[in-house]
């Protein structure tokens, strides 16, 4: 009981620690910010009004990671589920290659991605747009989305679409009316893997996007480092991630309940 | 183990009346997700290739720029066996094997604390979500700042280490900085494994007698198997390729820390595209490798759950 308390302890410091130094450090004076104390003192928003002082646009590129992340990861889902169940369930030609090109997509290094698609976003006028964003992202959101998903379908008793299907459901119909609902946990979970590696985009969207307009918070908050090399801004870096982190930690704890929900009414069963 | 047999029996009579309508759906559910990756990744992969073959922009002999593209063989693979592509490429190996390690030890221990736990469950899986949700280039500007010569990591253990300078400290502050990032994703992936376990499975060995590390080793191991094998797969893949991390927390160009990644795009950004795609499909190469010798072990795993449903089937 001890141990398990003490485990549980040792869990949330790791996670929470290093995340509520950042924290702490955003709420510091520039002058005192390499003040060791726990708690700030005295607190001062003076690096939040910096980050939207020198950027002017910091919210927009929120907007745009929302945006952006929110997007691919809708029409990953759509896209990633259907090709799970049929990868989890069903009988077809073929199905080991897709399976093995989904593994060997995963594998695919982002950094070769990079010379390739600028050369044809150019050629169709998608540079600058969001969809150059959108679209590349699904390179890795997709492949990640139908594992998860496969694995989680074949988890699941193949016995009640069977029942279904038997008492004249197509297989399409049993998916969508027996498997979906009882695969929600597991597609929640799914979703926030998706929307978080979208979100957390870098590469292509700091190669595709030249416009301020249209640049995600990543990229932006990555242009509050280099230029000062001997006098980083920190707190105003510790700030800027605050707030790129903080639309994360707020979906977390939504889908959180949804994901609790779910899993207890799987266990009620 | 022993279901496959009895539910293939059963799934025979529904296959066979379905064939071809399961051909047809199967057709439509798994064609929006090839043409994506078509698009976005055999395009490119293709194109990388081939760049990889040729150079542009170079000067001709009476010393004009070439127009258009010339096919130069291998001459870009040249620096493959360089010291700099033979530093990277070890950087990268040992970043794969010491952080995937610690990650998937860390992250089962995570999720069989989680497990057990009933009271403030809720919570701690929200704060365990965390160090993952926060973008790698939040958390490489964070670890930054906490590794600061006159920062927190120093000031708590005494010491004096630079470590986000150029060096062998350098490689320790990546990799803590990624295991504090990713462990916690290995234990959500372990967890969601260790749930579909019935409970009714460890009650049995209770009742028979089994140790606590009986039954972890012989009855939750071997079932959350597969849970832990694709986020061991993940976890190889995504740190192989791995990028922004050293680059935020060290900086581009830093030997100690510099990736294949960073590499290519070092080559890439001075338009060195020859070079930055040979050096890609060799990195491309060498992830296929390993991929390959490890899917091999995952690989019969799935396909022998395909062949036993099949053979129960016919």
């Amino acid at each position: 009981m001890l141990l398990r308390r003490s485990g549980l302890i040792g869990i949330a410091l790791f996670c929470l620690v290093p995340f509520y130094w950042m924290v702490v450090s955003s709420f510091r004076r520039t002058s005192d910010i390499y003040d060791k104390s726990p708690v700030p003192a005295p607190w001062s928003l003076e690096s939040y009004s910096a980050v939207f002082d020198e950027g002017s646009g910091f919210g927009r590129a929120l907007a745009n990671s929302l945006l952006v992340a929110g997007v691919a990861t809708v029409v990953t889902l759509l896209v990633g589920t259907m090709t799970a169940y049929a990868l989890a369930r069903l009988t077809f030609r073929g199905k080991n290659v897709v399976l093995a090109l989904i593994i060997a997509v995963s594998m695919f290094p982002g950094a070769l991605l990079i010379v390739p698609l600028l050369k044809l976003f150019t050629d169709i006028g998608w540079i600058n747009t969001y969809q150059a964003m959108i679209v590349p992202s699904m390179s890795f959101a997709l492949p990640l989305t139908v594992w998860n998903l496969t694995v989680f379908f074949r988890q699941l008793p193949l016995e009640l679409e069977q029942a279904a299907m038997i008492d004249g459901c197509t297989a399409f119909t049993a998916f969508r009316k027996v498997l979906l609902p009882l695969a929600a946990p597991g597609v929640f979970t799914t979703a926030i893997i998706a929307f978080i590696a979208t979100w957390n985009e870098f590469i292509i969207a700091v190669t595709m996007i030249n416009n301020e307009a249209l640049q995600t918070a990543t990229v932006r908050i990555a242009q509050f480092t280099g230029a000062a090399k001997f006098d980083t801004p920190f707190g105003t870096q510790m700030a800027a991630g605050v707030l790129v982190t903080i639309p994360l930690v707020i979906l977390v704890l939504v889908f959180q309940r949804r994901i609790v929900a779910g899993l207890t009414a799987g266990a009620l069963k | 183990m022993t279901q496959p047999t009895r539910t293939g029996a059963r799934s025979g009579r529904v296959a066979r009346s379905a064939v071809k309508e399961q051909n047809l759906l199967a057709l439509g559910m798994v064609s929006p997700t090839l043409v994506v990756l078509a698009l976005v990744v055999f395009y490119p992969l293709v194109a990388a290739i081939r760049e990889s073959f040729y150079t542009s922009g170079g000067l001709d002999a009476d010393g004009f720029i070439v127009e258009g593209e010339v096919f130069t063989g291998f001459a870009n693979y040249a620096g493959v066996i360089g010291d700099r592509f033979l530093n990277a490429t070890l950087n990268t190996t040992l970043f794969t094997v010491v952080t995937v390690s610690l990650e998937i030890v860390l992250g089962t221990a995570m999720a069989l604390v989680m497990h057990r736990a009933f009271r403030g469950r809720a919570l701690l899986r929200a704060s365990i979500l965390i160090p993952w949700a926060v973008p790698t280039a939040v958390s490489g500007l964070m670890w930054k700042w906490i590794f600061q010569a006159d920062g927190v990591a120093n000031t708590l253990l005494g010491t004096d280490i630079l470590w986000t300078a150029d060096g062998v400290w350098a490689k320790l502050a990546v990799v803590i900085a990624d295991v504090w990032k990713t462990s916690p994703f290995v234990g959500l992936l372990v967890l969601a494994g260790l749930q579909i376990i019935p409970a009714e499975v460890h009650e049995a060995a209770r009742v028979d007698g089994a140790t606590a590390a009986q039954r972890f080793w012989r009855i939750t191991l071997p079932l959350v198997k597969p849970a832990m094998l694709v986020a061991v797969l993940f976890r190889l893949m995504d740190a192989l390729r791995v990028f922004d991390l050293p680059y935020v927390l060290i900086g581009p160009r830093k030997e100690s820390v510099e990736t294949l990644s960073g590499l290519i795009w070092d080559e890439a950004t001075r338009v060195n595209y020859g070079p930055a795609s040979a050096y890609g499909t060799a990195l491309f190469v060498y992830i296929a490798l390993i991929a390959f010798v490890f899917v091999k072990l995952l690989g019969a795993d799935l396909l022998s759950d395909v062949r036993a449903r099949k053979k129960g089937g016919a």
